[in-house]
């Protein structure tokens, strides 16, 4: 913070920032730190009393096959949630950006999805496929095939994972769209003239110049993925068929409130939290070295 | 356009309309489904083409929370749309002054424990509220928040982004304004309300866009902290529309309760487009 000319006083300062430091101190550090206690403790079966028993939920958890394979569920799932909406979105971005008129239009056309609820959004693609009455089941039984996603572990992660990159689309769009548009048209002119066709441009100077908006988009992408798709998840599969699609959200969620193990929640919250800090740090000394260049 | 070449032209044209119909085909089902009777959703295949009930669904829905004889055990939805709207309304306002009252104190003043507050702040960045959702939860049971606007509100206010956004924009605003408003005998909160304010609403208005839609689309939090249902908020309210096992559900309302539970964010979107592009390019790096 630089040469900003300072109000004098403490006691004003200390009351501006009171609100957010109560509020974060009640919703955030305490039931933070309540799961780091809470992650080293095993409540009796009758509630009454916890007892200590250190490391043992997470070496628990870690040799829980269920636990495990949540992982992998996580990692399927957000980075074809990442990729698919990434790929989409760039897609339609580099089309818009070749119009000289009418970008605006579809603009408008293709970001509203990022307004809809995850939630919604589930419900309209789950009934699409409901199995007696979707529209879209239904035509696929005609042609012999029967699509169950109650039943059907792969098309209950593909349903999901076409859900989420539906309401994603936009997002990635708005941000391509803005990279391309602030990549210098004289650059691309320049690689036309010496006779450059629009996939060697594409390849060899837009894309390149694309790689950090790119870099940044792929973590908060899968950021997204493993929070914000809580509500997919919940209206589609329930984290089914045999918790093939439970991630590690869904898992801490299915194991807090619905199997009451407070012990195990608590250490996943903890990883969690690690993995997530990982990520953010990962992401900020990205961040970092862009500023620098 | 480099090669004015017309086909590669509607090339382009035709791959957005592509993408535009992906968009918009499930909406456009569900939009059908609020408009016809459950007979024409049960008996497939399933219509394309919107029916005449329109006005007989929506009512039926948002003043009585389904047809007559149906019983959901559920409120209105109009009720759940204010709900809502409340929720929506309270985390945007409350983030919004609480961000810009800390911006205000980290950027323009030094005052004890400054790094560390900021810091502290900081880490809240990092982690949303799924990930301590079962602590969080016994903390507001604990406060008495269950059922409660309160309850639906606070806990997802703690979070820091606003507050950096604001920051960032603050130290852009060049030091003569200050010292002009100093000079002029302006106290810090005249110049906060006078001056700070009205050069932020740019930004205090891209980012109204982007909180609403977080706040009004917010799901896991209203179903655990809701336990009556007069409390239901639309987004989750829907969830116990939808039939288990061998139940049907009544379609019709639960499209029109959908279609309605998108309208309110997605028109503010729409109708402030040039804002809700700048808050997410800017709020999000």
């Amino acid at each position: 913070m630089k040469n900003n000319v300072i109000f004098k006083g403490w006691w004003l300062p200390l009351l501006l920032v009171a609100p957010q430091l109560i509020i974060s101190a009640i919703f955030f550090f305490y039931p933070s730190g309540q799961a780091i206690w809470n992650s080293l403790f095993l409540p009796d079966p009758f509630g009454l009393k916890t007892e200590y028993v250190g490391l043992d939920n997470f070496t628990f958890l870690l040799s829980d096959s269920y636990y495990r394979a949540s992982f992998l569920t996580t990692a399927i799932f957000s980075i074809s949630v990442s990729v698919f909406s990434m790929g989409l979105g760039l897609y339609l971005a580099v089309l818009a950006d070749r119009l000289i008129k009418g970008a605006g239009v579809y603009q408008t056309l293709l970001i509203w999805p990022y307004a809809v609820a995850p939630a919604i959004a589930g419900i309209l693609w789950m009934f699409m496929f409901n199995g007696r009455i979707g529209l879209i089941s239904w035509y696929l039984g005609l042609l012999g095939y029967d699509w169950n996603h109650a039943l059907n572990s792969g098309e209950a992660m593909s349903l999901v994972v076409v859900a989420s990159t539906w309401g994603r689309v936009s997002y990635n769009f708005l941000f391509f769209l803005a990279g391309l548009q602030a990549i210098p048209k004289s650059i691309i002119e320049a690689a036309a003239i010496d006779g450059a066709n629009f996939w060697k441009r594409f390849r060899s100077i837009i894309f390149p110049l694309l790689s950090p908006i790119s870099f940044f988009l792929l973590v908060v992408n899968i950021v997204y993925s493993f929070f914000e798709t809580f509500g997919v998840i919940d209206i589609i599969t329930a984290g089914g068929p045999e918790q093939s699609t439970t991630t590690l959200v869904y898992k801490i969620y299915a194991d807090g409130f619905i199997g009451q193990d407070l012990g195990s929640s608590a250490a996943q919250s903890v990883i969690l939290l690690v993995l997530v800090g990982l990520l953010t740090v990962f992401q900020f000394k990205y961040i970092e070295r862009k500023v620098h260049y | 356009m480099i090669e004015k070449k017309k086909s590669g032209y509607w090339l382009s044209h035709l791959g957005l309309c592509l993408g535009v119909l992906f968009i918009f085909f499930p909406v456009w089902l569900a939009f059908v489904g609020s408009t016809v009777t459950q007979d024409d959703i049960l008996q497939p295949p399933y219509p394309v083409l919107p029916g005449p009930h329109f006005f007989e669904n929506y009512s039926k829905a948002l003043f009585h929370g389904g047809p007559e004889g149906y019983d959901t055990g559920q409120i209105s939805v109009l009720k759940m749309l204010i709900n809502s709207t409340i929720m929506a309304l309270g985390i945007t306002i409350g983030k919004i002054i609480i961000s810009l009252l800390s911006a205000f104190a980290f950027v323009y003043f030094r005052f004890p424990g400054r790094k560390t507050f900021f810091w502290i702040i900081f880490l809240t960045l990092m982690l949303p509220i799924e990930v301590r959702i079962v602590p969080t939860y016994q903390v507001a049971a604990n406060l008495g928040l269950l059922n409660s606007y309160t309850g639906l509100i606070f806990p997802l206010i703690a979070s820091a982004t606003a507050t950096f956004l604001f920051r960032q924009f603050f130290l852009t605003i060049p030091s003569e304004m200050v010292e002009a408003a100093r000079i002029d005998g302006a106290t810090p909160m005249q110049f906060f309300k006078d001056i700070l304010i009205p050069i932020s609403k740019t930004n205090i208005a891209a980012l109204f866009v982007i909180l609403f839609v977080y706040g009004f689309n917010q799901y896991l939090w209203p179903l655990l902290i809701t336990t009556t249902p007069d409390m239901q908020t639309i987004v989750m309210g829907i969830k116990f529309m939808i039939p288990t096992g061998d139940d049907y559900g009544h379609w019709p309302t639960i499209f029109s309760t959908a279609m309605l539970a998108m309208l309110p964010p997605v028109l503010i979107v729409i109708g402030m487009q040039k804002f809700f592009v700048k808050g997410l390019l800017e709020s999000d790096k």
